[in-house]
């Protein structure tokens, strides 16, 4: 039984490693907002940036890493099977062959060239806040931009703590805390939430409207030690510094929770403060944001919105 | 011998030949050792034990991931501290995991793979291939060697002493950014370990000087810089990187000791300083850190490869400079390690552009290994087993590195398991098997006995295996997303996780492997022969017996133009 399980996880390991090639990547069924079983590829994106990484990450720089290890490898079994003592018991004597230099000198630079044009496109976007103007690459990573990207109307500020996100609506002056659901003495397996993975859900996610233009400005506390803010499916992540406020953005083009965790390393807590934005419908987040003004409570601002499973 | 004995032996005017007459024996040939070769057999030793630790230390990281949950770490903890209270060894355990990963990092680091590189093989081969009876400075070589044990002992003391409140040792990375490493872990664990790599780094400073002066200044008659073997190239390149990268860390961690200890705030925002300056004086040391872990492979490779293949190295002077250049733009891509620290646009695309040049030499080394093989006659022995695994594995990690200096790509695998793998690639098995390589290819000469050929191809084929099923999931963990440093992680990333510690078990059967094969060549003792490779093998350790003279080259050889290289 227990062997079966076994081969059958080798079988999926080797179908996996078939599948890292880039032709099949984009075969894996993946969910949204958290990383699935077994899954070897990069989270599905819902923003122009994850967009871009995406197709940045699949397409050119996937191609070119698996075409030089192939190449390698096969220069490597041609040299194993010709130029082996038995196949070739004199060896020739030439120390160099100044075309084949030359060539792989200039043909790499070539291909870094080539690498470069959509990476510093890639880049530049992530570093832009969108002001309206601007058009972004999106999954057109070799054009000049085609996506239209609203400019930013919310602005949030996340501060990293020991060990626990604090969110603040900066244009509406109100915060609160976010932390993991779940008791470290039941390994985390909670009950509040029941459908959301553990180690993932929360209990205050950080509410967001679609299709808006979100600055977020992340930070941590003064007298505490450096996080990160990542969520993979938006294609963000930048560290929460003492005494420092970073900045970055997403767009989300789609409903749910999307979850990240804390990607530097603050101590004990490291793996157990995660982070979970819920985007919600332009309404519904207005709805909430009225009634998190009023109270200044969140769970009862959260009420207004559909009970997470 | 004592210094008063070899003062007399110069007073009364004896030449050095006479030496070799009184070649020290017990306690004294090793502790008082200035011979660069007993010197380098320590520091072969000390890297062994050093690794068996650091090895051991990831084991219990293996096992605590191979399963979501954590089942490992708070039984550790509390054994180790008597807790009896279910949730304080779970705090306990989870903090003993990160000082578990800081001090894997460490000591694989500074412990095992440099003191085998730079120290073992170095010391013993470098003097030996450009013709010298020593190193130029052989006292600054011996106490270089016992600064070591010393630095290993201060970390391992770090471990026992209270770090974050509360619980024992330093557990902030081996990175060891403020302000976790100041306010964060206020107890003496982290001065331990600050104290250690101050010694560490005096260790490894002096044995640079000593090698760079012996093979800017001792190359014997005829030997031009322009003749002399790659190894010792890529030794002179690693002593100047190491020269000039370690005092920036002895630097930055002075700073990190004075803002701990005496009230100065050159990290801290709340008196005007910046935890970010730590980043960039820490990765200005820590990125020609990684070359220097990886030259002296590139050396012991080259010569394997070329012996193996019977042919003369393709393109060496390509070979030599390419290794000059890496050193050179190696310290001038530092900040790629801080992509997401909130560096403007501007400083990102420089280290972008500078950090793709560094590809570029190491596919000239790359191809011209293979260029070197391309028309041999090769025998498949076992260190050319190791030099090609090596080969492969470096160029797998070589192009995860491409992909991650892509500060755009970067922004979703900074920090996730992605990186793990990637620098696993290129230095747990790139440098490891090169470090491998030189072991199997100089044992013979070293010891002047021959292993068991069969014991060393089931480990290489044992460790080969073992590793690639470690480290190459775990690009499939980085991509979905899964951060580095994590005791625990969402269920999803069971099947990769649980695959890689089964690596771990296969590599760790590979090490028992290898401890017994080299077990049984002392056992054994089958006589090497001076060169036991053939006519592919040129270098001048090679016209020495096995193992070489106590010292050698008392009469020094003279190098034409027929037998460089």
């Amino acid at each position: 039984m227990v062997t079966g399980q076994f081969v059958r996880k080798l079988g999926a390991a080797a179908t996996a490693m078939l599948a890292l090639m880039p032709a099949f990547a984009s075969a894996q069924e993946i969910g949204k907002g958290h990383p699935e079983p077994g899954q070897f590829h990069l989270q599905q994106s819902v923003t122009p940036i994850m967009d871009s990484i995406v197709a940045f990450h699949d397409g050119p720089l996937m191609w070119t890493i698996t075409l030089i290890v192939l190449f390698v490898l096969a220069l490597l079994i041609v040299i194993v099977l010709r130029f082996n003592a038995k196949a070739n018991p004199v060896p020739a004597r030439f120390t160099h062959n100044t075309l084949i230099e030359v060539i792989w000198t200039v043909l790499p630079i070539v291909v870094l060239i080539i690498i470069a044009i959509p990476s510093f496109g890639v880049l530049s976007d992530q570093l832009t806040v969108p002001d309206g103007e601007r058009k972004f690459l999106g999954a057109n990573i070799f054009s000049f931009g085609e996506v239209e990207v609203p400019a930013a109307s919310l602005t949030i500020k996340a501060s990293g703590e020991q060990w626990y996100w604090n969110y603040e609506y900066v244009d509406d002056g109100v915060a609160f805390d976010s932390n993991i659901l779940g008791a470290a003495v039941d390994g985390y397996v909670q009950t509040v939430k029941p459908n959301q993975p553990r180690l993932l859900a929360v209990d205050n996610e950080l509410i967001v409207p679609v299709d808006t233009t979100v600055r977020m400005q992340v930070t941590a506390s003064p007298s505490g030690v450096i996080h990160a803010f990542a969520v993979p499916s938006f294609g963000i992540k930048i560290d929460a510094v003492p005494g420092r406020l970073n900045e970055t953005w997403f767009n989300s083009r789609e409903t749910g929770i999307f979850y990240g965790q804390c990607s530097e390393l603050c101590g004990k807590d490291h793996a157990f403060m995660p982070i979970a934005v819920r985007v919600v419908t332009a309404e519904e987040y207005q709805a909430f944001i009225t009634a998190f003004k009023e109270s200044r409570d969140y769970a009862s601002a959260v009420a207004v919105l559909p009970a997470i499973q | 011998m004592s210094e008063a004995a070899h003062l007399e032996a110069h007073a009364t005017g004896h030449d050095h030949a006479a030496h070799d007459h009184h070649t020290p024996t017990g306690w004294r040939r090793w502790v008082l050792s200035t011979n660069h070769k007993d010197i380098g057999i320590m520091y072969l030793v000390f890297s062994i034990v050093a690794g068996i630790v650091g090895g051991l230390l990831s084991g219990f990281m293996r096992m605590e991931l191979q399963e979501p949950g954590i089942q490992i770490f708070h039984g550790l903890a509390s054994m180790v501290y008597g807790i009896s209270d279910p949730s304080g060894s779970i705090d306990a355990g989870k903090q003993m995991f990160n000082v578990f990963t800081t001090a894997h990092a460490l000591i694989m680091v500074f412990f095992m793979v440099m003191p085998a590189t730079m120290g073992g093989f170095a010391n013993y081969f470098a003097p030996l291939m450009v013709g010298a009876p020593d190193t130029a400075f052989p006292r600054i070589n011996n106490i270089a060697f016992w600064l070591l044990p010393v630095a290993f002992i201060l970390l391992l003391m770090s471990l026992f002493f209270e770090g974050a409140s509360g619980s024992t040792g330093f557990g902030g990375g081996w990175t060891v950014y403020p302000p976790l490493s100041t306010a964060g872990h206020p107890g003496p664990a982290m001065d331990f370990a600050i104290l250690s790599l101050h010694v560490a780094g005096v260790s490894s400073i002096l044995g640079a000087i000593n090698l760079i002066t012996t093979i800017l200044n001792m190359r014997a008659p005829g030997m031009t810089i322009h003749k002399m073997p790659l190894f010792a190239w890529s030794v002179l390149v690693t002593g100047f990187l190491l020269l000039l990268a370690l005092p920036v860390l002895a630097g930055a961690i002075t700073m990190l000791l004075t803002d701990r200890n005496f009230g100065t705030t050159f990290f801290a925002p709340e008196g005007g300083g910046d935890p970010v300056l730590f980043q960039h004086l820490f990765w200005f040391f820590g990125h020609p850190e990684v070359y220097i872990m990886i030259l002296p492979g590139f050396g012991i490779v080259s010569h394997i490869v070329s012996t193996f293949s019977r042919k003369p190295i393709f393109g060496y002077m390509a070979m030599a400079y390419a290794m000059v250049a890496i050193g050179f733009v190696g310290f001038v891509v530092w900040a790629h390690h801080m992509y997401t620290t909130g560096m403007s646009l501007d400083v990102q695309r420089y280290f972008v552009a500078a950090t793709m040049v560094i590809a570029v030499p190491t596919g000239v080394k790359i191809f011209s290994w293979i260029a070197t093989m391309w028309g041999g006659s090769i025998t498949f022995r076992l260190p050319m087993l190791w030099a090609i695994g090596f080969i492969f594995l470096f160029t797998v990690g070589g192009v995860t590195g491409v992909v991650l200096a892509n500060a755009g790509a970067d922004r979703a695998l900074h920090d996730t398991y992605y990186v793990v793998a990637h620098f696993h690639y290129v230095l747990s098995l790139g440098a490891v098997f090169s470090i491998f390589a030189g072991w199997y290819y100089w044992y013979p000469k070293m010891f002047g006995y021959m292993y068991n050929e069969f014991l060393g191809k089931l480990h290489f084929w044992t460790m080969f295996v073992g590793v690639n099923l470690i480290f190459f999931p775990q690009h499939f963990l980085g991509l979905a997303g899964m951060p580095r440093r994590y005791i625990d992680y969402p269920d999803a990333f069971t099947l990769w996780n649980r695959v890689s510690s089964v690596g771990y078990y296969v590599t760790f059967v590979a090490m028992i492997i290898f401890f017994y094969a080299t077990w049984e060549a002392s056992r054994k003792k089958r006589p090497a022969g001076d060169n036991p490779w053939g006519d592919g093998a040129t270098t001048l350790e090679w016209t020495l017996s096995s193992p070489p003279p106590f010292h050698q080259f008392s009469t020094l050889p003279k190098i034409d133009s027929t037998n460089a290289h």
